[in-house]
């Protein structure tokens, strides 16, 4: 399956990246190149068949409701790029929905 | 100092320990001597920790000599890829984005091999986030083949790999999300073991496919595999997916008779066009196990050939997911931005390396509304479909063999402009993280240009100990273990 330009720059978008011309370029080809070859999948009969999205039949694992130790507000001050007064901070959040 | 004592396996190192023959701070002495000497040639690590390990080494000394030694293990030197989070060591899964990334706890897997009294010595190399089969994908330079520095030493544990193959420590762990400790191991003559999933907790490994992704052990040999396997695995509160285990130890198992097992041999694995030298070694491979009393039968993965296709939908799928976390605002470096998208997307774009930008939008594209159903639905489905293949083939056999990898270690830059090339060399490896069953690599033979070839044993689900008594007699019959590259000089 062909991917444009535009298909290409609108899943970046998607995915909080920005690529340059020459990468729109290369991934397009390559993804197309990737897809082309996912695609055999289409050769396969799988009518009536379940997906399979976890390899065990375990769900919902919970534990006592009981507080444990996490981690401090140290802990997640040592790594954060901006942070002050108990809180990550971050850039300005837009204002209008993203599309 | 002499560094032959990293020429040690762990478990020959531990018997000498336990006799007072040897101290681990000699032991470990001698390993980080070899890797102040060597190491610029392989590039094992990203990270050597020489202050800390020492210390490790006098505490785990002054233990023994306490009469309080914690196992086989103790006072023995291993290297953590670097996706396995170790607290107040910097952890980057060979990212830029993770750059500075000091993690504020330890992997449970790191945790428990330190209570096993095991040394750290650094944190190994690898593909950023465990995208890649050759460790080029690193964002801090590619690491080298020990038995051939022109070529790669697979990946993505490649650091790990080459640095058992090397002697840079007597065993490491690597992660395997479709073939990424057996594919090294393959191309470095090592041991490698993917167990089955749920057997080891993924708590502080940075995920890749949640449902994929399996720590384990590279080794120089099955038993020290063995010693290391056991030490990490088992139920964990913190991963929502270990499993509770049962069984006697997994070292049990090493020895046991292995007359009359029955292994399985999928005609789709032979392909004609399968490189000849590899083939050959298959082939001596399963006359061994005929030599040492096993029964070849011929079984069928029919829908083998969507192995691929399913893990390069579901892996990316699952990736891009997982990497959305990486996003500038609590770890790593943030670039400016005038609003929040834009510093999502520059630090993001500026921190990502090419492989790991392409798996995201792979994986964006096929879960995007319009073609989930098409390509990402469609991969689950095939994914049941392959479990009950490999259902099917089990249940006629002990256990499956097929080759590790289609050719032995390729050069660097070989394909690194051809991602397509560079995923189907998982072919043998990919099926096997999909349906959740375990595996085992270890060496088979040599190439004419001297590189190692490994073979793999597929295992029914939690039935680890069948792959290490299976292949602790295959190693003592093919002969191989113990053949160093030569790295000196």
């Amino acid at each position: 399956m062909a991917l444009t330009k535009k298909e290409v720059e609108a899943l970046a978008h998607l995915a909080r990246l920005n690529l340059t011309g020459e990468e729109l370029e290369r991934f397009g080809g390559q993804l197309e190149a990737i897809l082309g070859y996912v695609e055999r999948l289409n050769g396969l009969d799988l009518s009536g068949v379940e997906p399979t999205t976890h390899v065990q039949p375990v769900t919902d694992r919970v534990r006592e409701d009981r507080p444990e130790q996490g981690l401090t507000p140290a802990d997640v001050a040592a790594n954060a790029a901006d942070f002050k007064a108990g809180s990550v901070r971050v850039p300005k959040i837009l204002e209008e929905s993203d599309e | 100092m002499s560094t032959e004592h990293a020429l040690l396996t762990a478990h020959e190192a531990s018997a000498l320990l336990a006799a007072g023959k040897l101290s681990s701070a000699e032991l470990v002495g001698s390993v980080l001597s070899r890797i102040g000497r060597l190491e610029p040639k392989v590039h094992a690590f990203i990270k050597v920790t020489p202050e800390a390990a020492m210390e490790k080494a006098h505490e785990s000394d002054r233990r023994r000599a306490a009469g309080k030694s914690r196992g086989p293990l103790d006072g023995v030197p291993i290297a953590l890829k670097d996706n396995l989070c170790t607290k107040g060591v910097e952890t980057t899964c060979a990212s830029r984005i993770l750059k500075g990334f000091i993690p504020p706890y330890d992997a449970t897997v790191v945790r428990r091999l330190d209570e096993a009294g095991a040394v750290a010595v650094g944190k190994a190399n690898m593909d950023e986030f465990a995208f890649g089969s050759s460790t080029e994908n690193s964002a801090f330079g590619p690491s080298r083949n020990p038995w051939d520095l022109s070529r790669v030493p697979g990946g993505s544990s490649g650091g790990s790999a080459a640095a058992v193959a090397a002697d840079f420590c007597l065993g490491a762990l690597g992660s395997d999300t479709g073939g990424s400790i057996r594919q090294p191991a393959a191309l470095t003559g090592t041991v490698g073991l993917k167990p089955t999933y749920g057997r080891v907790s993924r708590y502080g490994l940075v995920a890749f496919a949640s449902s994929l992704d399996q720590i384990g052990p590279l080794a120089k040999d099955v038993t020290d595999a063995a010693l290391i396997q056991e030490a990490i695995e088992g139920f964990d509160g913190k991963d929502s997916t270990s499993v509770k285990l049962s069984g006697p130890p997994l070292t049990q198992a090493l020895g046991k008779p292995v007359k009359g097992m029955k292994f399985g041999v999928a005609k789709e694995w032979l392909d004609p066009g399968l490189d000849a030298g590899v083939r050959a070694s298959f082939d001596g491979a399963c006359s061994s196990l005929a030599r040492l009393g096993l029964e070849r039968v011929e079984v069928s993965i029919p829908r083998q050939e969507y192995a691929l296709p399913v893990y390069y939908l579901v892996g990316p799928a699952e990736a891009s997911s997982n990497l959305a976390r990486f996003d500038g605002v609590r770890y790593g470096p943030r670039a400016p931005g005038a609003n929040i998208i834009e510093m999502y997307k520059k630090t993001r774009s500026e921190g990502f390396g090419a492989e790991a930008k392409r798996r995201i939008i792979l994986g964006t594209f096929v879960l995007s509304a319009g073609y989930y159903d098409a390509y990402y639905l469609r991969a689950l489905k095939a994914r049941t479909a392959l479990r009950q293949d490999f259902q099917d083939a089990l249940a006629k056999c002990d256990f499956l063999l097929s080759p590790a990898t289609p050719t032995p270690a390729f050069r660097i830059g070989e394909k690194a402009d051809d991602p397509l090339a560079m995923y189907l060399s998982d072919i043998y490896t990919v099926s096997v993280n999909l349906v959740g069953l375990p595996a085992l690599v270890l060496p088979c033979a040599f190439s004419r240009e001297g590189l190692p070839i490994g073979v793999q044993l597929i295992g029914k689900a939690f039935d680890e100990a069948t792959l290490f008594s299976a292949a602790h007699a295959y190693e003592r019959e093919a002969g191989l273990a113990g053949r160093k590259p030569k790295l000196d000089g």
